[in-house]
């Protein structure tokens, strides 16, 4: 394996087992299904699927919440079943989860975001350091004697993301961060991710239902039923509008506006991604 | 059975340090049978407002009239009302506990005292309503998809006979095919039913797809109020207080700019084909 690879997963498979009330076995579901994948040190990729797909799951598996059934996951060459390498895992991919409230924990945001680096013994005086530099990073700096209680949703999950950066990692997972926020909210946390990928190299990992923000990924993979059904660039994925639909899932609305006027016999590209690209699409047209 | 709130203020914590206005002189009517999108950013007040609808919040000062009656009136019966006016929670199926759909259904009718057969029957209806299949109906809630339990979630609030009903981000969390689904049942329980129904919602577009008019809450008051092509016209104001238009309305805009002469109030995308093909007929 390359040391440009950040993420690698062979013939990974995660089962687990339904019980009823009484205990009993009902059956086996099996929510991972034989997934390789390889994520390269500083992409940004984001992973689509219908509630259901297997994509948290596949996602938990990255920084060793759960452990593969069959098959392994390599963090940055570790395998993550291996016990003497979870400290180290977990410290280089961080999480970022989709509830902000589940995630704070102190009554001050640079006690919480100093939380981290204080388990994994850095010294005080660094984490002071860190707790500045990371809050700097997402722009919550000058909330850092606040408590958490009085932000909004945006800002507390870029707090929890000033969290996970303080622990200095390698690769971030976000698993639907911005599902519990409004329009301005989604965009800062979606600046944020952005801004550390392309800033500071972070590798990202990022899992939503909301078609917009992954347009500017470098690759997309598309989950159902446990399997990568399709890979790409945000480009080649949303240029299929119809299979995407059967998988459940959409395309940005100004790609399915492109689609529906290239269905009425408009000369213009399939997989337009944004506003932009649409708008110059349909200047190169003559009109009446 | 119109609601209207008259000049209507909340403070939180009032008399206190931490007094903070949720609800500034709000004055509005929602007649019968509308279909309404309450939109704004965290903290704008309208999860305040809507609890004002149904009693469970009471007004600092100012009054709500359902039906011509004040509901705040000592005598009112506000039991009645919370069926009558009907409020569906975000992440409604957090809610659900009991053993099988059907029961958890049950629940509701069943506190409003109505004979065993009656329950029962609405029960049944109200999840043959939100098109759950009858497979479903005897499993544990807790075995559904996330789109199923929330369909249960909502037929408790049906099987109450609703004539209002209200949802408070009925499709966060969910896929885009699930998103489409539970709008598209709430828009037919609003058309078969004839109920009016409160979308609180943060997808301009979906708001754009669905309701008759929109209401914009800012900083505690209805700033905005009107159908979606009148109010997403202001989307520069939109955006200064958190929100935005619809993805299409920017794109109407940029054509226009670009010298393409386009009407730019489509909020839809039916209505921006519509009105880009007129132009390249």
């Amino acid at each position: 394996m390359s040391s440009e690879t950040m993420l690698r997963t062979e013939n990974l498979t995660f089962e687990y087992i339904r019980r009823d009330e009484e205990g009993n076995v009902e059956g086996i579901t099996t929510a991972v299904d034989g997934v390789d994948l390889e994520v390269k040190k500083g992409e940004f990729i984001s992973i689509l699927g219908h509630n259901g797909s297997g994509k948290s799951t596949l996602a938990k598996h990255f920084n060793a919440l759960l452990f593969p059934t069959e098959g392994t996951v390599f963090v940055d060459g570790m395998n993550t079943s291996d016990a003497s390498n979870l400290w180290s895992v977990r410290q280089e991919a961080g999480m970022v989860f989709q509830n902000p409230d589940n995630q704070i924990i102190g009554q001050v945001v640079e006690e919480d975001v100093g939380f981290g680096p204080e388990n994994m013994g850095v010294p005080t005086k660094e984490i002071w350091e860190r707790v500045e530099e990371s809050l700097k990073t997402v722009g919550m700096y000058e909330f850092r004697k606040s408590s958490p209680n009085h932000l909004s949703g945006g800002q507390k999950q870029r707090v929890s993301i000033a969290g996970v950066i303080a622990m200095h990692p390698k690769c971030i997972i976000f698993d639907e961060p911005t599902a519990m926020l409004d329009p301005n909210g989604r965009k800062e946390v979606i600046r944020a991710a952005r801004a550390l990928n392309d800033v500071e190299g972070i590798t990202i990992i990022l899992i939503t239902h909301y078609m917009e923000e992954v347009i500017y990924s470098d690759k997309v993979f598309v989950m159902d039923k446990g399997h990568v059904k399709m890979q790409g660039t945000p480009r080649e994925i949303f240029s299929q509008v119809d299979k995407l639909k059967d998988l459940r899932l959409g395309v940005p609305q100004v790609t399915l506006l492109a689609h529906e006027l290239r269905q009425r016999g408009l000369n213009i590209p399939e997989g337009i991604l944004d506003r932009k690209e649409l708008v110059a699409a349909l200047k190169g047209l003559k009109w009446q | 059975m119109a609601i209207i709130l008259d000049h209507v203020n909340y403070i939180y914590e009032a008399d206190t340090a931490m007094a903070r206005t949720a609800l500034n002189d709000v004055s509005l009517q929602i007649p019968d049978g509308q279909f309404i999108g309450l939109i704004g950013h965290t903290g704008s007040g309208k999860s305040t407002l809507v609890q004002h609808l149904n009693g469970l919040m009471k007004p600092s000062s100012g009054s709500v009239y359902f039906d011509g009656k004040d509901i705040n009136d000592p005598e009112y019966d506000r039991k009645n009302l919370r069926a009558k006016v009907g409020l569906v929670f975000q992440y409604p199926e957090h809610q659900l506990f009991e053993i099988n759909c059907f029961l958890d259904v049950c629940f509701g009718p069943k506190n409003l005292g109505l004979p065993q057969k009656e329950i029962e029957l609405r029960a049944y209806d109200a999840l043959k309503k939100v098109g759950l299949p009858d497979e479903y109906f005897y499993q544990s809630p807790f075995d559904l998809s996330g789109g199923q339990k929330r369909r249960v979630a909502i037929a408790g609030v049906l099987a109450m006979k609703p004539e209002v009903l209200i949802l408070d981000e009925p499709t966060a969390g969910l896929d885009p095919k699930g998103r489409d689904e539970i709008l598209d049942l709430i828009a037919e329980l609003h058309d078969t039913l004839g109920i009016t129904v409160i979308l609180v919602s943060h997808s301009m577009e979906d708001v754009a797809n669905y309701v008759d008019r929109i209401i914009v809450m800012n900083k505690g008051e209805a700033v905005y109020d009107g159908t979606p092509k009148e109010v997403f016209a202001h989307y520069k104001e939109l955006e200064a207080i958190g929100l935005a238009a619809p993805q299409v309305t920017y794109v109407m805009e940029e054509l226009r700019e670009a010298g393409l002469p386009v009407h730019t109030d489509a909020t839809t995308i039916d209505e921006a084909a519509d009105e880009i093909m007129r132009v390249f007929g």
